[in-house]
């Protein structure tokens, strides 16, 4: 027998244009709580997907008990005994909890017909060993996030797993909720289960972890027991570089107030909304989730209607509607979600590039695919991003080359604000610099930025000033190089705290 | 490597053409009737009625939606025009304009269900539009055919210029001047934009609202021309034939010829090739007598084919591209 319950050694991964993992690996014991950290993009998913038969490494092996095992897909893996919880939950919101924990388990009784019965108690009994007695009969989406990883928790218990992947559990959920699941992870423990946790929050692998593992640029970096850790260490580990490599900041010169923001208002999402952006800066927007900058800059764009405030171009107050006026006031958005949101996966990078102004590429009705051709080239060539034509498909990119075939759209529209949300999240460092790169020469060229993220050090190492949201609401404001131009500060804020 | 895109949608319009002439060929053995001059030219008759219909199809498809009421539109349109004969009417000229005015209408009704009213999939409005103009034109002609169309109407069903149908004529230069708004006009990309992703193609400034709303609009007017033509052909309007299987004759056309129900793909030549299969077939079902219940069990199968085609051609370019890929990073 081995030592360890799960162990993955010497893989290697490659996507279109990329290396998500190479020389990964991981060892869980039974019985232990095991951390797993990583910076964003540091390939955290990709193993979790190589671990649970999504993704097929290119090479690498994979051990339970002691046994070589390959999956060809989640069944494979499943049936060896590892489950995942995902960040997304899979849970069928209107079914039953008994349904979503037998969906293809199912009990059956006489004539194959399904056994309710038995499954409702099945369903209680194990939800109630996992500290949460509800009534299995009622739809999961009744419940909150917290009684819905349980759910997912349950199934993996029910296949009798060995390991159990939690991908940052605790991201949506409250206070409580955390506590609840750090008692299962140690009730799971001692059944002799691996638990491997991924989490952002150092605070909890220190209460909860019996070792943590460091990965960095798809590429395993250490393993030691939780003592031997602290979080200087940890985040050493984790960055593996200094914060000026990292952002490399570039200074414009203050101009006019570019964009101004008066009392803007949307029903329960933001309230009385009041800022000013100037040209040659970048306006850094911090905060939590859901604290309504996504939002601010939705409403400012015209992309959701408002139910008051105003807005001002270079002083001139203009009434944004939808996002073709906001683009012709000279402002440009670059959406969170590029996939979703920013690209149009099917069509090609030219045909991206030019999305957001196909005006100015026409000549009278027709297109002037000279100068699209042009274009792209030109973006191709000043963003580095990694394709054999601009004719590939947007779809076939990386996270970060796609990321920046978005950017070049609105390079391309020649606008005057640029507004970027998270615009480096999931992409890999090198595809990063480029986009600082990006925003370091739209404000020399004296260009107007802000930037929302939620990267306090990406936050800290780009902005010239930082606003700080919370609850739909400015908090406050802090130039860089003062006082409180600092992590503590910005958190403080965000949560709530006064800046003194 | 540079013309990727371009080669592979070549080489699908290429398959579609090979599997006319394959048709063509197996027909010319099965009837020494088919590959005579009056047989080539009927076909071309028949061509015109789905090829407009599979235009706009085509253009609903691209967007991701669908137009079922193609159809029933055409046969609506048909019978309006019939009741204004009817009634009294003769100046074909006012009888055209009526046609197409009504048909154009109903499409802008099934855009703005879609885009205003914001229901939910244009499969069920445009299926309950079909329904309501079915009911409709049986109401306005009392359920009753009407003949005695004036010759300026029937003149687009029946006239012919050096023996090609003047209709099939008027779908060829309908179908270039579509092609070149769809490839070459900024209206044209936003449609398949729209299709690709509805909400990026907002937030870069083009308004897919109305975007969506021209491809309905576009879908009536093509579907009033179909009407006409039809008028010609036939001598007469019977609003029973709004439940004919016009509309799926239209989606296998336009699938055929490279559509997706997924939307973003789908060409004007395509539709082409594909509207010419079509009436290739039924006209070889003619010739060899073939039922026309067997003749309707044909064409489904060649529809789910269509599909299929595309879904493993789709998976082998998907293959071949991770292959491609992998080879460059292994090479870095």
């Amino acid at each position: 027998m081995s030592e360890y319950v799960v162990e993955l050694r010497d893989c290697r991964k490659t996507f279109p244009g990329v290396v998500a993992l190479n020389k990964m690996q991981l060892a869980v014991k039974p019985g232990e709580i095991h951390g797993l950290i990583g910076e964003n993009g540091a390939g955290k998913s990709t193993l979790i997907k190589v671990l649970t038969g999504v993704h097929q490494p290119d090479k690498g092996e994979i051990y339970v008990d002691g046994q070589k095992l390959s999956f060809r897909n989640p069944n494979e893996s499943a049936a060896a005994g590892i489950a995942c919880v995902y960040q997304e939950l899979n849970i069928e919101k209107l079914l039953s909890i008994t349904d979503n924990i037998f969906i293809n388990k199912w009990i059956k009784g006489a004539g194959g017909l399904l056994d309710y019965k038995t499954m409702h108690q099945k369903a209680q009994e194990v939800m109630a060993s996992l500290g949460q007695d509800v009534d299995p009969r009622k739809a999961a989406g009744t419940f909150g996030m917290g009684v819905q990883q349980m759910i997912e928790i349950a199934k993996a218990v029910l296949i009798d797993a060995k390991m159990i992947i939690m991908d940052e559990p605790t991201s949506s959920l409250g206070e409580k909720e955390v506590k609840q699941l750090m008692d299962t992870c140690r009730e799971l423990k001692e059944r002799g289960i691996g638990i491997v946790f991924v989490s952002h929050k150092l605070e909890e692998l220190f209460e909860l972890c019996d070792r943590v593992t460091v990965i960095r640029d798809g590429q395993y970096i250490e393993t030691r027991d939780i003592s031997e850790w602290d979080h200087d260490s940890l985040i050493s580990a984790m960055v593996g570089r200094t914060l000026d490599n990292l952002f490399p900041k570039e200074f414009g010169v203050k101009g006019d107030v570019a964009l101004k923001v008066e009392h803007l208002e949307e029903g329960g999402v933001l309230r009385d909304v009041s800022f000013e952006a100037y040209n040659g800066q970048i306006l850094g927007f911090a905060g939590l989730v859901g604290a309504g900058r996504t939002e601010t800059m939705r409403a400012i764009f015209g992309a959701d209607a408002i139910d008051g405030g105003k807005i001002f171009v270079h002083g001139k107050e203009v009434k944004i509607k939808n996002p073709a006026q906001a683009i012709r006031a000279g402002i440009a958005f670059l959406t969170e979600d590029r996939k979703g949101q920013g690209l149009i996966l099917p069509e090609s990078i030219k045909h991206n590039v030019v999305l957001a102004s196909m005006k100015k590429f026409s000549r009278g009705l027709f297109l002037n695919y000279k100068e699209i051709e042009e274009a792209s080239e030109k973006n191709i060539s000043d963003l580095k991003i990694k394709t054999p034509s601009a004719d590939e498909r947007a779809g076939q990119l990386s996270g970060g080359n796609q990321q920046k075939v978005v950017v070049g759209k609105w390079v391309n529209t020649n606008a005057d604000i640029y507004i970027f949300d998270e615009p480096t999240r999931g992409i890999d460092v090198g595809a990063k610099i480029e986009v600082y790169n990006v925003m370091n020469q739209l404000v020399k060229q004296g260009k107007c930025v802000i930037m929302v993220s939620s990267e306090l050090p990406e936050i800290l190492g780009m902005s010239d000033r930082v606003i700080v949201m919370r609850g739909g609401k400015v908090m406050g404001e802090i130039e860089r190089d003062t006082e409180h131009f600092n992590q503590e500060s910005l958190m403080k804020a965000a949560w709530g705290g006064k800046l003194s | 490597m540079k013309n990727n895109k371009r080669s592979s949608g070549f080489m699908s319009l290429a398959g579609t053409f090979g599997a006319l002439v394959i048709l063509c060929v197996i027909l010319s053995f099965a009837s020494d009737k088919f590959l005579s001059y009056s047989n080539l030219m009927s076909i071309l008759k028949q061509t015109p009625f789905n090829a407009l219909l599979s235009a706009g199809m085509l253009f609903c498809l691209i967007t991701a939606g669908i137009d079922l009421s193609v159809g029933a539109n055409a046969t609506f349109c048909a019978c309006i025009i019939g009741v204004l004969v009817k009634s009294g009417m003769t100046n074909p000229v006012i009888l055209i304009l009526a046609g197409i005015l009504t048909g154009t209408l109903v499409g802008l009704i099934n855009g703005l269900l879609l885009t205003r009213l914001h229901l939910p999939h244009p499969f069920v409005s445009t299926l309950g539009m079909k329904n309501f103009l079915w009911g409709f034109a049986l109401l306005i002609t009392g359920a009753q055919m009407i003949n005695g169309f004036p010759d300026g109407v029937l003149a687009l069903g029946t006239v012919t210029v050096g023996g090609i149908p003047i209709s099939f004529i008027l779908v060829v230069v309908l179908y270039i001047m579509l092609h070149i708004l769809l490839t070459r006009t900024a209206l044209g990309r936003s449609i398949y934009c729209a299709g690709g992703n509805m909400e990026a193609t907002r937030l870069s400034g083009i308004n897919s609202a109305n975007v969506l709303t021209f491809c309905y609009v576009l879908s009536g007017f093509m579907a009033s021309l179909a009407g006409i033509v039809s008028i010609g052909r036939s001598g007469i309007c019977n609003g029973a034939n709004a439940l004919q299987p016009y509309d799926t004759d239209a989606i296998a056309a336009s699938v055929i010829g490279g559509a997706s129900f997924m939307g973003g793909k789908g060409t004007m030549a395509g539709a082409m090739l594909g509207a010419l299969i079509i009436a290739t077939l039924r006209n070889g079902f003619t010739l060899l007598s073939i039922e026309s219940a067997v003749q309707n069990m044909v064409l489904g199968l060649v529809i789910i084919l269509a599909v299929l085609l595309d879904v493993i051609r789709e998976n082998m370019e998907a293959r071949a591209r991770r292959i491609a890929a992998a080879q460059q990073v292994s090479e870095d």
